[in-house]
């Protein structure tokens, strides 16, 4: 193939990845040391701060420009030269998102074992990537995922569902990514908002802009190696003093059974209450190691379930193997994927547990005058709140707790609540760490958050300019045309989704769970059966991928913004509680108040919305409504259809053999 | 030398690809989903030194770590079936 010629020149790039990223690495860690010493000689935090920011983001600007490309192949797939190992590690950092880095600890610290639904479900999907999926579309020879889609179900329509089921699962999730760079900048730099988010925009553009999937593939191993070390490093440490053994995945089993120990002693002092099968309102003690207290088995089974796959579903990171060499090395990618991501998921649930232990022994129960003076930092920004005031310094939580009739002066369980965000980004300071090692969890944040986004605005793109405008628009378009047009539809989605976050819609997080479950229903069935199913059919696809993916949304738009409707007309009742198994809302009775009867579609704060549905089912998990449906569907039309043509079943064949031309050929 | 391109050889290649496929599902399933429907039992075992009850423990790491190794391993299994059937990429 002409575009895959290689030049003497990129072979030694290739040949020079491991002392490029070496020297790379190296220079970060110079970077920590030298600033560290910058702070001991007097340098104001501050600056430190904004140095750690800009500093990252101006070596993933120059890679991004560095690595421009005015080639197809290039552009849309890096030019299927990136070798397993850094594949692995793009694929770590197009994977771990805000939500991973800054998010997952802390439901670890609030749901305790039930948490772990998230780690397990974010983990075992590449499983699924590398059994049924990823390398047999890399064989294929896809620039996208709907390019698979409309060449395996014979044209355009089965192309624009896919484009749909796409733009629809990424676009929130981009809207999240940058959403989260606001917020990382805005905390730990003290930048506004709006303004950080549109830094960060710049920050992506640079990246992605010029130089496409190539671009944002070096830039997501240098992403990588930031974030990994940043989350890290301040748990090494603080493992290191308390246990004196640098591997806190292996020490926090003695922090896990203090946990338990200091539960029971605050329960039976009176400073706790715990859920019980009886009475679970908010505010009770649920102990850290007991499951099914937040989800019930159903939910924390369908979660894991729902994340697992659509992780082999989201185009963002199948389009991540389309870039290997081989499709042997898209296997290997995979595993090398899996272990990079591994490294982060792994250590989440010790930051829970050290944190957990942190705010049970020396906050809760503790004389207020005695409190440690870390968490007023996070109180000033109200992310932590003490007797329901914002915990901005001692005497605001003195003044709080007075206020309270029959308060006892001590910090109680139910005083106590805290952003899960915190968890990770107060960890340093637990520790009682220098502010560089604050800064570099900024700066690795931002790396999750940026890296992700690079992937998704990719995907989204490439998706708009290449199916919808070359392959159904305009198939005669020259290549600068359609490099143009992909960037400026990258430039224009961009803004679009930055311009969402600064508005900032309060679904945005949840939505990122929500497109795990759509991208299930909507590509999971068509995908794997057009693989490993060579009777599946066009009528049965395209049925397939609405039903599916249409009672998925269903599902989710009518619960969570029309809880009304859904019961009034489909049948929907209330969630219960894993514990008590009671209703979490009297339905009857918020139906009939005329404050709600006139909320639709319903805002966050309708105790409805989320909280009604069928079958006791989580909104998140309507996959697991979606997908049996799809593959049904599938099945029974492509029964009642004629057989896919001999060719196309000859193509099924050349699919599944790693040996050979991709099926799919660009002309050039 | 591999083997000419039968369909017989095809058929031969893709059983065995089907049932590497179905032998790796079903660890991924056991360790997704079975073994943690016995995670309130398992927690009475305390793994020794460390301190974690065994069913939290695998949850947060153990069945990780078993999807880590397995994809290696299939990896590695799968590239020896298409050179048995002469189907891997020549490099």
């Amino acid at each position: 193939m002409a575009t895959e010629t290689t030049t003497s020149s990129t072979d030694a790039f290739y040949k020079q990845l491991g002392r490029m990223y070496g020297t790379y690495t190296g220079g970060f860690v110079a970077f920590i040391v030298l600033l560290a010493i910058l702070e001991q000689v007097g340098v104001p935090n501050k600056v430190l701060g904004y140095l750690f920011v800009f500093f990252t983001l101006a070596v993933y600007a120059v890679i991004g420009i560095a690595t421009r490309t005015a080639q197809i192949s290039e552009y849309y797939v890096a030019g299927r030269r990136v070798p397993a190992f850094y594949n692995g590690m793009a694929t770590g950092a197009d994977w771990m998102s805000a939500a991973s880095f800054v998010g997952m600890a802390g439901s670890l610290f609030l749901l305790g074992y039930d948490g772990l639904a998230w780690v397990l479900g974010w983990t075992g999907g590449f499983v699924l990537v590398s059994i049924l999926v990823g390398p047999y579309l890399r064989k294929f020879g896809a620039y996208t995922v709907p390019d698979f889609l409309s060449f395996r179900y014979g044209g355009n329509f089965a192309r624009f569902l896919g484009v749909i089921v796409l733009v629809c699962c990424s676009f929130t999730y981009v809207t999240a990514q940058i959403y989260g760079t606001g917020i990382i900048a805005s905390r730990f730099l003290g930048m506004q908002f709006e303004i950080a988010v549109f830094a960060g925009l710049v920050g992506i553009l640079l990246c992605a802009m010029l130089g496409g999937m190539r671009a944002v593939t070096w830039t997501q191993i240098a992403q990588y190696i930031v974030l990994i070390v940043a989350y890290l490093v301040p748990i090494i440490i603080l493992s290191t003093q308390h246990y004196g053994i640098p591997v806190p995945e292996l020490t926090y089993g003695k922090a896990i059974a203090d946990i338990g120990a200091r539960e029971a002693q605050l329960v039976k002092e009176g400073l706790a209450v715990l859920c019980n099968k009886d009475a679970c309102p908010p505010g009770t003690l649920r102990p850290h190691i007991q499951p099914f207290m937040n989800y019930t088995p159903l939910n924390f089974f369908g979660i894991i379930f729902c994340m697992m796959v659509g992780t082999a579903s989201l185009p963002h990171i199948l389009m991540r193997y389309f870039t290997t060499p081989s499709v042997k090395e898209a296997r290997d990618s995979v595993a090398w994927s899996l272990l990079f991501i591994f490294l982060l998921y792994f250590s989440a649930p010790a930051y829970a547990a050290f944190s957990k232990l942190e705010v049970y022994t020396n906050i809760i129960g503790r004389d207020l005058n005695t409190i440690r003076p870390w968490l007023f930092q996070w109180g000033e920004l109200g992310l932590i709140q003490v007797c329901g005031k914002n915990a901005a310094n001692l005497q605001a939580v003195l003044d709080a707790c007075k206020a309270i009739a029959g308060h006892p002066g001590v910090i109680r369980f139910q005083d106590f609540v805290i952003n899960t965000d915190v968890i990770v980004l107060s960890t340093p300071e637990i520790a009682g760490l220098p502010y560089v090692i604050s800064g570099l969890v900024a700066a690795g944040g931002l790396a999750a958050a940026l890296s992700t986004a690079d992937g998704l605005l990719l995907a989204i793109a490439n998706a708009l300019s290449h199916d919808v405008y070359y392959k159904m628009l305009d198939p005669n378009a020259p290549t600068i045309r359609r490099l143009t047009v992909a960037r400026v539809l990258l430039f224009f989605v961009a803004c679009a989704s930055a311009w969402l976050a600064s508005t900032r819609p309060s679904d945005i997080l949840a939505m990122v769970g929500w497109a795990f479950s759509l991208a299930m229903a909507g590509n999971f069935p068509a995908l794997t059966l057009g693989i490993w199913w060579k009777r599946a059919t066009t009528a049965g696809a395209i049925s397939g991928i609405i039903a599916g993916w249409g009672i998925c949304l269903f599902y989710l738009i009518t619960s969570r913004y029309f809880p009304q409707a859904g019961v009034t007309y489909f049948g929907m009742t209330s969630l219960l509680n894993p514990e008590t198994g009671k209703a979490l809302v009297n339905v009857a009775q918020i139906m009939s108040d005329p404050k709600w009867i006139a909320d639709v579609p319903a805002s966050a704060a309708n105790p409805l919305a989320n909280r009604v549905g069928w079958f006791d089912l989580n909104n998140i998990n309507c996959g697991l409504l979606g997908m049996p449906l799809g593959f049904l569907v599938i099945y029974v039309v492509s029964l009642f259809t004629k057989e896919p043509s001999k060719e196309m079943q000859a193509f099924i064949d050349e699919i599944r053999k790693p040996r050979g031309q991709t099926v799919l050929v660009e002309k050039v | 030398m591999a083997p000419a391109d039968s369909p017989a050889n095809q058929e031969a290649h893709w059983n065995k690809t089907t049932r590497l496929m179905l032998t790796y599902l079903g660890i991924w399933f056991f360790f997704g989903y079975v073994v943690h429907m016995f995670v309130v039992p398992l927690n009475k075992i305390v793994i020794p030194i460390l301190g974690f009850p065994l069913g939290f423990y695998m949850a947060a790491q153990g069945s990780l770590i078993v999807f880590v190794v397995m994809l290696f391993l299939f990896a590695r299994q799968q590239n020896q079936i298409d050179r048995d059937h002469g189907y891997a990429e020549e490099d």
